[in-house]
């Protein structure tokens, strides 16, 4: 991708100023996406992107500078513009002798997507489609959209550091609309693995659509959805969203440090129920949020954040690890070149437990059946956060009766926490998602057993 | 430290060369559009009064789109590279080849619209300095940390400022450029009593930095990060919410995404068949117009290259008309109304560009004195995951002040506001004579809606 000559002249030219630490950030990325809707491929689309980002650290002021043009003489100048944004003087300037890192891809890629035709793409759309319209003549509208990216990238820094790491994420997705008395209602579904197109040898996109046409013509019949605070159970999959709210972002250990987190001072104690281990693994195979390495160079680690209830640690970038004298966790990451690196979620999710999910419900008189979950936001500093239901149902006597339509859920980080009475045995990651933070977005799993949390309050309208 | 970061861009002028080259390439049977932008800008974060980081970007992207027997191909890069951008054409051919046809599909025509030209470029931008922009900021946070004992921190404060220019050409005839600059300072002071926290923040922006009111933006977060200390939650009910000009346009701006031409085209809007019914309260008169010379926002041309124009949305609560860019308006036998939005590395697709909510009769205290028991709201979470455009399900979680009897009363946070769009329209009822032109471009005013499902404890 790069002259590994261009890179040390880039990184020397930061040092050049007497800095503590010079880092290069290469990346080249191209994407295809097509979307068919209303019964017709409307579009076809292809992207490219191709640049590096330039990072140097005096103390606790960090430079940063960026250019799509891969020449060493607009690197070097790229490294002189972050440099002169990091004033003062540091520690090194000595020339660096890189060593390059050898992490485990988790990712192994059978068919690149740029190997496989268009038109092969193109064709998985209209038996998505069918598929959902035959679900039901009330399905009124229906898209559907494939994209694939292939993101390679260079680290290269002052600590040494020499990594490099080829992602290939494939990504599908249906939308369904289902028209009756009631109005309309929605029905989304959709796959995403850090894989080639190999992923669809083990997913049928037919059944993907057949799965949002039934969300939706289920929503036909939903009620207004109950409002105030109710028992929830959460169904597998998709729940981890609710962990990634309630308590990840508060986990992250840039906003614990600036005190902007209801997490702050408190590894080592009880922030949850003794059901609940929360784990943050980058290299879990072929999910949505792994990779072999982390945009900082270091290799991807499966971080245990809460064990048996007690928060064990924070999640770690490098910036902020250096500063605590610690290691980096592995999840500092960055949305392209053009972006600094913070910290940031890989996979989250929670480990299960031992119950039967079927009794779970039947243990609950009365609540709310959370089988799909929509995204989710957090106030890290209050813990305050909201997570949508895109499909529900209402517990009644301890059986899952009607469907309830859409809205938000609201809860306190660590009280949802330490109200979790049930966690099921039956484990599984959900669907890939797309975290935000600060204006970046990048690619995070989770997953969850079914569980029952009390302290929720759900926005309905019914009295 | 003095140098000069943004450094004085070329002429727009050079872009529309490049594209001009790119569209010439068109065979006789090919539309092809370019749309090329540059731009940089450079950011300072700072935290504690020290530089947390200083940040220059420049940056470069071109969207190609090209239509071919009613096929549509698009491609993207982020450079303008030649060698990249003559694969991007390429690529954008090749696109075509497997998509299937529409006849509406077409690039936008001509229309004769004269474009209202904005004063969107301020040279006070170019020069500003390093050591200019770091000020900025810690002259700031050194504002909002001094003026509460309760805020002694804030998570970051930030100075951004820059300039863009895009050019816009499409084989249909169509020629534009535009250019424009920007400065912007934002705060997230932190406030802390016994063991609670909040946060708040605020953001102002303005085409030059002699625009922005640091002041005002400090005050603002902190009365954000201190009026929510010590909230409790609100009981369950039924009641009248009062939303500032900036949650108004919030909630109108989920209400024009309805109203997208795309969306009633294609069986997603659930207003699709109430063109010319009253929609909404008789007190809401609702726009969109990028032609307001006033706002910060204002801008000259849509997506497609044509000359925005005013599009009246609702009329004392009557539906007027859905928002078009040229493939919906063909769609459904209308012109284009100059709605195109799109990113330069995107498909335009047809939305609101500018909002402004008329501003109604009555000063905010009035109408607040009206209210028996009701919330002021100061903030939503969950719009996208809990607002479904389609069924106009809305479900939101908030934190504001009770109003009791006519007063503020005590801050309420974790609760959640339920209704539908369709319900909140009608049960506007008031709106505010306190029109202001928010950060964002959009102008609003306070409305008081009632009938709102609040869920607490």
């Amino acid at each position: 991708m790069i002259e590994q000559s261009t890179v040390e002249a880039a990184l020397a030219a930061g040092l050049e100023g007497g800095a503590d630490f010079a880092e290069v950030f290469v990346e080249d990325r191209r994407s295809t996406s097509a979307v068919l809707d209303d019964g017709r491929v409307e579009d076809v689309a292809s992207g490219r992107d191709r640049g590096a980002g330039v990072r140097v650290v005096v103390g606790g002021t960090t430079g940063f500078a960026h250019t799509a043009d891969l020449s060493e003489a607009s690197l070097v100048a790229a490294a002189r513009d972050a440099a002169a944004g990091a004033v003062g003087s540091g520690n090194a300037g000595a020339a660096v002798e890189l060593n390059e890192v050898h992490a485990p891809n988790p990712n192994p890629v059978s068919v690149l997507p740029e190997e496989v035709d268009k038109a092969h793409k193109v064709a998985l759309l209209g038996t998505a489609e069918q598929a959902a319209r035959a679900a039901g003549a009330q399905i009124s509208q229906v898209s559907a959209r494939y994209s694939d990216s292939r993101r390679r990238i260079l680290v290269a820094n002052t600590d040494g550091v020499l990594a490099s790491d080829d992602q290939v994420r494939t990504t599908f997705s249906v939308s369904a609309v289902a028209t009756g008395d009631t109005g309309m209602q929605t029905g989304r579904e959709s796959i995403g693995h850090t894989v080639g197109f190999e992923l669809f040898d083990t997913h049928d996109v037919a059944d993907l659509g057949r799965r949002a046409a039934r969300r939706a013509i289920t929503k036909l019949a939903a009620r207004p959805a109950p409002t105030g605070q109710m028992t929830v159970v959460i169904g597998p999959g998709g729940g981890g969203v609710m962990f990634h709210e309630a308590c990840g972002h508060g986990l992250e250990a840039d906003l614990v440090n600036k005190g902007a987190s209801v997490f702050a001072g408190r590894v080592g104690e009880q922030v949850a129920s003794p059901l609940v281990t929360l784990v943050d693994d980058g290299t879990v195979p072929g999910e949505w949020g792994s990779a072999a390495i982390d945009d900082e160079g270091r290799p991807r680690r499966s971080n245990t954040l809460i064990r048996d209830g007690v928060l064990v640690d924070y999640m770690w970038d490098g910036i902020r690890a250096r500063s605590e004298g610690r290691e980096s966790s592995g999840n500092g990451r960055r949305q392209s070149y053009a972006h600094l690196p913070m910290v940031r979620m890989t996979n989250t999710y929670l480990l299960g437990g031992s119950t039967d999910p079927d009794d779970i419900v039947a243990d609950t008189p009365n609540g709310v059946y959370i089988a799909h979950l929509g995204g989710g936001q957090v106030n890290t500093a209050t813990g305050d956060f909201v997570f949508g239901m895109t499909e529900a149902y209402l517990i009644e006597n301890g059986r899952i009766t009607e469907p309830i339509r859409e809205g938000n859920l609201i809860g306190n980080g660590p009280a949802v926490l330490s109200a979790i009475d049930a966690v099921g045995n039956d484990f599984a990651m959900g669907p890939p998602g797309t975290c935000g933070k600060d204006g970046q977005g990048v690619a995070v799993g989770d997953g969850v057993p079914t569980l029952r949390a009390h302290g929720l309050t759900v926005g309905g309208t019914a009295a | 430290m003095h140098q000069n970061d943004a450094a004085t861009p070329g002429p727009p002028e050079e872009l529309l060369a490049v594209a001009e080259d790119l569209v010439a390439s068109a065979t006789g049977d090919e539309q092809v559009e370019v749309v090329l932008a540059r731009g940089a800008s450079t950011g300072v974060k700072v935290h504690g009064a020290e530089v947390e980081s200083f940040t220059s970007a420049g940056s470069a992207e071109a969207g190609v789109r090209v239509i071919r027997e009613g096929r549509l191909g698009f491609a993207s890069c982020g450079t303008l590279d030649s060698a990249v951008l003559a694969e991007t054409l390429r690529e954008a051919r090749d696109n075509c080849r497997f998509a299937e046809p529409d006849d509406h599909n077409g690039l936008a025509r001509p229309d004769g619209v004269e474009a209202v030209v904005h004063d969107t470029w301020s040279d006070d931008v170019l020069l500003l300095t390093a050591d200019d922009r770091i000020d900025a900021a810690l002259q700031l946070e050194a504002m909002a940390l001094g003026s509460d004992p309760r805020v002694s921190a804030a998570r970051s404060t930030v100075h951004s400022a820059g300039w863009s220019q895009s050019a816009l050409v499409a084989s249909s005839g169509i020629r534009v450029t535009e250019a424009e600059t920007y400065a912007s300072i934002s705060t997230q002071p932190i406030a802390r009593e016994g063991e609670e926290t909040q946060i708040g923040w605020s953001v102002d922006a303005a085409r030059g930095p002699g625009d922005l009111d640091p002041a005002k933006v400090a005050h603002e977060a902190v009365e954000r990060a201190t009026k929510l200390l010590g909230a409790g939650r609100p009981t369950t009910g039924r009641m009248p919410v009062l939303l500032d000009a900036r949650l108004s346009v919030t909630l109108l701006s989920l209400v024009a995404g309805m109203l997208s031409g795309e969306a009633v085209a294609k069986g997603r809007s659930p207003f699709a068949e109430r063109l010319g019914e009253t929609v909404a309260s008789p007190l809401l008169d609702l726009s969109d117009d990028p032609t307001r010379t006033d706002s910060p926002g204002a801008r000259s041309f849509d997506g497609e290259g044509l000359a925005c124009r005013p599009n009246p949305l609702l009329r004392a609560g009557r539906l007027e008309t859905f928002l078009y860019d040229s493939l919906s308006a063909r769609r459904a036998g209308r012109r284009s109304t100059a709605s195109a939005v799109r990113s330069v590395r995107g498909l335009p697709s047809p939305g609101a560009q500018l909002l402004v909510v008329e501003p109604g009769p009555h000063a905010l205290d009035a109408i607040r004195s009206g209210v028996e028991l009701g919330i002021a709201v100061e903030s939503f979470s969950g719009l996208h995951s809990g607002v479904n455009p389609v069924s106009g399900d809305f479900s939101v979680g908030a934190d504001g002040v009770m109003i009791r009897n006519g007063e503020l009363a005590e801050p309420v946070k974790e609760l959640t506001l339920a209704s539908t769009l369709q319900r909140l329209l009608l049960e506007v009822v008031a709106v505010g004579s306190d029109f202001e032109w928010l950060p964002g471009g959009s102008g609003g005013a306070s409305m008081l809606i009632d009938e709102v499902s609040v869920a607490g404890a």
